[in-house]
């Protein structure tokens, strides 16, 4: 009974693996579909037809009579995602607020050029299991077998950086959100464009805010976990704080594996600061909150990354009462048209408030910076489309270059210097801070910059 | 150097080591009774996290859903002893490290699906005793008392029932437990499920303390593996007291060197004992 | 050499060459980074099984080495220029000596201890690293892109490493065909089955296991230098992780523990598998639970592998099938 109860197995195991293999092995062979004229540039590959196509029919009667005519054209935006591993939270976020424009996009019948080519974004992803050498290996593909047009970017920025050396070797154009690493951006890349804030703006602002709310502040402790983004970010806090007058009286890494943070804050406590500042991801942050609370530590002012901005921050209870945490964008942001017209920028895309709407009314949950990042990456390209009026990657890195505008999601102005080029330059970090509303409900509020807030900063006790 | 932050530290350290040492226990118990390494253990102490989170949902408390996790966890135990370790148990170590593998890249697998990879946490707060800046966490006062009784459970069950003897016997000499009339698949089964709730149970109590991810058991179950290891693989006291000496470790450490080396240091302190005293600091010779 | 006279090997590398040049003959890119990660898999693999298949020590922490070599070779890329080629040497005789010097007390260690020993040991370089400025600490480093330029920029770079990832995958199967063939393989193999009644052989355990150590540590370590080399950023965590350590065992296991071909078959199942899952689209959510189930099933009721398996049921194979 036993043996053929094996065979058995045996023949289903050998023909799951058969399928597999099949099911993989005709990858390569689809080449010839797109390749007649052998290996050429890719991205004329996929302008060609454009031109071929547009000019008969649509040139004489264009704009004004035939939009039904103009048989809307695809546009494959190529990306990973992390559906499982440690990013898998805030990709599937950005993933929500991409679709949400692609939404939009198709009800307003697509993205329309001046001569009435209408193209249609659709989008293609893969799981990168949120590791680096998955990444470039479904990058590749994505450029090669699934011809993407344009290149959106994973989430986090180790995975970005891994993807941004894809897209810069096969030379596609790449908008990158979920990535705020300074050093990457560094490397002469020529078509990487980043719309998160970059790491070394991403507390400043935190001590700014610091040494307004509590002016007799002097000491701060800058704790962060030791991976690459949360380092980048206290590297380039430390020097900042010193220059306005604090002095940092504690400046060490955690592990990333730390579980326990009880003896680290009794060292923190040991040397006395007035405010701490760092943090790392979720998990950690979280914690650290927990514990911090649990021991009373009186401290007023405390800000970490990534963790606070998370909606289910709140688990935590009473213990995120007053935690402060820097955030790309938040729901009560104040963009809109008219500080647009003040700033003396044009405004584009939707209001806040209609993206807030529709995200909650889709989701059924409201929308993170993560999803406003995923939003903005459609929406740029949407608009570097419409301004280049093509799809030709060059006139598109021309566009983008030339952007300087705001939208829901904050002002984008991208670095035209050689040596940055890419990188964000406009775009500003806001801070919120969980405090009780008047049911006493845990709610998010925005307390820095002042212009922007939706409520005064309380201090922790 | 801060007289205080030490002790405090110590303190802290010292009552986590508790529970780290009831986590450590249930692998080398299964260790000690089969020789399996069991890579499903990361898991099964984040079940026990998710089950204390569930049940805190459903309005349970989170101690009370302990009892609930003790059943749960003998159950998920036995049930994955006889689909995944039952047939390979006589094999080379490989092959039972390869299938409790697969179940942890299973329960990795379901567990994503159910419950994402959020970061959770308990909404739970007890009060806390303190003198000047040594605080002792009512989380952990209780954890600690848990984990005592638990151990002290354990040692009754193994020392005093018959069930308990003959687990001990089959860990010494199965053949010769055979011999003597006792099943051992059932023996065998038991004690896998008994080395799951252990670590469900432990897992229950990191959720009170700490917050969580379903990859949470990652870290764990290394960190198991150390303290097995300190304390004699096999041997569930020598765990208790391996985490004991983990947990102290880590928190003083902590004080006197940069805490992103504290992990450095812990891991060569590991290989050294592997070395010098593969018995674990406890074990003869 | 008698043991080149063996048809088998040359079968073996016709093989694994042959479908190393499809990429190159398609001119398909994305097929050669699919290739180039199934190559440095086999690599892995394969040398994990000269040290586990031939002598029954379980390396569990062998991905050490790859991050070893991959992060000597990197900072000499990025801080002297060295060419890539002549780095990714420099990176495996370093994580050769390493291993030599580590592996001296480690296996004295048996089963389980001398595992969970390697697992320490990677742990300790990974949190060490995370600390250890010179090579970036917890940032890790990167390159310029103009590092490539010496390669004639960054898409020739991909290219030439892919050569070199071929070369290195041939010369490691053929090492490990050399090893099981020659004399020195077969007093491994007695140490396997009894490492008490081999020395009475006169086989000198230690020594033996040290060098098998030592020679398994180089092919990870090259491996591990070529793949940042192309990947073009290194950090402590992807460069030490457990798990694509455990993932190269579960491939030899797959493939047929103790043979030259299984470590090869394994890798090539096992990531076609999980690529398959992955790109799909119905069931990418479920895929590790898949993979889990399907990896189980291969562990209860295969257990010598898939080579194993055709070596016991089709004897005639045998003399091909090493």
């Amino acid at each position: 009974m036993f043996s053929k109860m094996t065979r058995l197995l045996w023949i289903g195991i050998v023909l799951v693996t058969l399928l597999a293999l099949a099911a993989c092995a005709p990858a390569p062979t689809p080449a010839p579909t797109a390749a007649p004229p052998t290996a050429a540039p890719k991205p004329a590959a996929t302008t060609a037809p454009v031109a071929t196509a547009a000019p008969q029919a649509t040139t004489a009667p264009a704009p004004t009579a035939a939009p039904k005519a103009a048989e809307p054209k695809k546009l494959l935006l190529g990306f990973t995602a992390s559906q499982t591993g440690a990013q898998q939270v805030a990709s599937k976020k950005q993933i929500e607020g991409l679709q949400l424009w692609l939404d939009d996009v198709k009800k307003a019948g697509g993205i329309k050029l001046k001569d009435g080519t209408t193209y249609l974004p659709e989008i293609k992803f893969y799981d990168d299991e949120s590791k680096t050498d998955r990444v470039q290996t479904l990058y590749t593909k994505l450029i090669n077998e699934d011809k993407a047009d344009f290149l959106l970017s994973p989430y986090s920025s180790t995975l970005v950086k891994a993807a941004a050396v894809v897209s810069e070797q096969n030379d596609k154009v790449m908008i990158t959100a979920g990535a705020a690493d300074d050093a990457t951006m560094e490397q002469g890349f020529k078509k990487t464009f980043q719309l998160y804030t970059p790491a070394s703006r991403y507390l400043t602002g935190a001590a700014d805010a610091l040494k307004k709310f509590v002016p007799t502040a002097k000491k701060v402790a800058i704790i962060y976990e030791k991976d690459s983004f949360s380092t980048s970010v206290a590297n380039a806090l430390q020097p900042y704080a010193k220059s306005i007058g604090f002095e940092v009286v504690l400046f060490e890494g955690y592990d990333t594996g730390t579980t326990d943070f009880a003896p680290f804050i009794n060292k923190i406590t040991a040397a006395n600061p007035d405010a701490i500042l760092g943090g790392g991801h979720f998990a950690d942050g979280t914690t650290f909150s927990k514990q911090l609370f649990e021991k009373k530590v009186p401290i007023q002012f405390v800000a970490i990354l990534v963790a606070p901005p998370e909606p289910t921050f709140k688990d935590i209870g009473d213990a995120a009462l007053g935690i402060i945490g820097p955030s790309q964008w938040e729901p009560q942001v104040t963009f809109s048209a008219e500080s647009a017209k003040a700033a003396n920028l044009p405004y584009y895309g939707p209001s806040n408030k209609a993206f807030t709407d529709a995200y909650l009314a889709k989701y059924k949950e409201s929308p993170s910076y993560h999803s406003a990042g995923g939003y903005a990456q459609g929406l740029v390209l949407q608009k570097a489309i419409e301004d280049a009026d093509s799809v030709d990657p060059a006139k598109i890195v021309a566009a983008l270059d030339k952007m300087n505008l705001m939208t829901f999601y904050g002002v984008i102005k991208f670095s035209t210097d050689a040596k940055t080029h890419g990188k964000q330059q406009a775009h500003g970090m806001v801070y919120m801070q969980w405090q009780k509303d008047s049911a006493g409900k845990l709610v998010t509020q925005i307390v820095w910059p002042l212009e922007a807030k939706s409520a005064d900063a309380v201090l922790r006790k | 150097m801060n007289i205080e932050a030490l002790i405090a530290s110590s303190i802290d350290g010292l009552m986590l080591g508790f529970v780290f040492g009831l986590m450590a226990m249930g692998l080398t118990l299964i260790f000690g009774v089969m020789k399996v390494i069991n890579l499903g253990h990361g898991p099964f102490i984040v079940m026990g996290m998710f089950a204390i989170l569930v049940m805190s949902q459903l309005g349970i408390n989170p101690y009370l859903g302990l009892v609930i996790v003790v059943l749960l966890g003998l159950l998920t135990g036995i049930v994955v002893y006889f689909v995944a370790v039952h047939r390979v148990i006589n094999a080379p170590e490989l092959t039972t490290l390869l299938a409790t593998f697969s179940v942890n890249m299973i329960l990795i697998g379901a567990l994503t699906i159910i419950f994402s990879t959020s970061p959770r946490g308990l909404d739970l707060e007890l009060p806390s005793f303190r003198t000047g800046a040594i605080t002792v966490l009512g989380t952990r006062f209780v954890a600690v008392l848990v984990a005592v009784g638990v151990t002290i459970a354990l040692y009754s069950f193994l020392y005093r029932t018959r069930t308990g003897k003959s687990i001990r016997a089959v860990a010494n000499n199965r053949g010769a437990a055979e011999l003597m009339g006792i099943n051992s698949s059932w023996i065998l089964a038991l004690s896998f499920g008994i080395g799951t709730l252990l670590a469900m149970i432990s897992g229950g109590l990191l959720a009170t303390l700490f917050s969580f991810t379903v990859l949470s058991g990652g870290g764990l179950e290394v960190k198991s593996f150390v303290i097995v290891v300190l304390g004699g693989l096999g041997n569930p006291t020598g765990a208790l007291f391996g985490g004991i000496i983990i947990g102290l470790l880590e928190s003083i450490t902590t004080i006197f060197i940069p805490v992103s080396w504290v992990p450095v240091f812990e891991f060569v302190v590991f290989v050294l004992i592997l070395l010098f005293r593969p018995n674990g600091l406890f074990g003869a010779r | 050499m008698k043991t080149l006279s063996s048809p088998f090997i040359w079968i073996i590398l016709v093989v694994v060459g042959g479908a190393s040049l499809l990429p190159i003959l398609t001119n398909s890119v994305s097929l050669r980074e699919d290739m180039f990660l199934m190559l440095m898999l086999v690599i892995l693999a394969s040398s994990i099984n000269i040290i586990m298949g031939y002598t029954g020590y379980v390396s569990f922490g062998h991905i050490v080495f790859f991050g070893l070599g991959g992060y000597l070779a990197f900072f000499l890329m990025k801080e002297f220029q060295v060419q890539f080629m002549l780095a990714a040497l420099v990176g495996g005789a370093g994580a050769s000596l390493i291993a030599f010097f580590i592996g001296i007390p480690v296996l004295r260690l048996r089963g389980a201890y001398f595992a969970l020993a390697t697992i320490g040991i990677n742990e300790a370089f990974r949190s060490f690293f995370t600390n250890f400025d010179l090579f970036g600490g917890a940032v890790g480093m990167f390159f310029n892109f103009s590092v490539y330029d010496a390669y004639g920029g960054a898409k020739n770079a991909g290219q030439l490493a892919y050569y070199a990832m071929v070369v290195l995958a041939l010369v490691t199967i053929g090492t490990s065909f050399v090893i099981k063939k020659s004399k020195f393989g077969l007093g491994l193999m007695a140490i396997r089955e009894d490492q008490d009644a081999s020395m009475v052989l006169g086989i000198d355990p230690a020594r033996l296991k040290v060098l098998t150590y030592t020679i398994s540590a180089f092919f990870p370590a090259v491996a591990g230098a070529l793949f940042f080399f192309k990947n073009g950023l290194i950090e402590p965590g992807p460069a030490f992780e457990l798990h694509r350590s455990i993932e190269a065992l579960v491939m030899v296991m797959l493939g047929g523990y103790g043979t030259v071909t299984g470590p090869i078959v394994g890798a090539v199942v096992y990531e076609r598998l999980r690529g398959f899952l992955i790109t799909d689209p119905t069931l990418s959510n479920a895929h590790l639970v898949i993979a889990g189930v399907l990896l189980l099933l291969i562990v209860l009721f295969v257990t010598a592998g898939v080579i194993g398996w055709v070596r016991q049921r089709v004897p005639a194979l045998r003399r091909y099938l090493e």
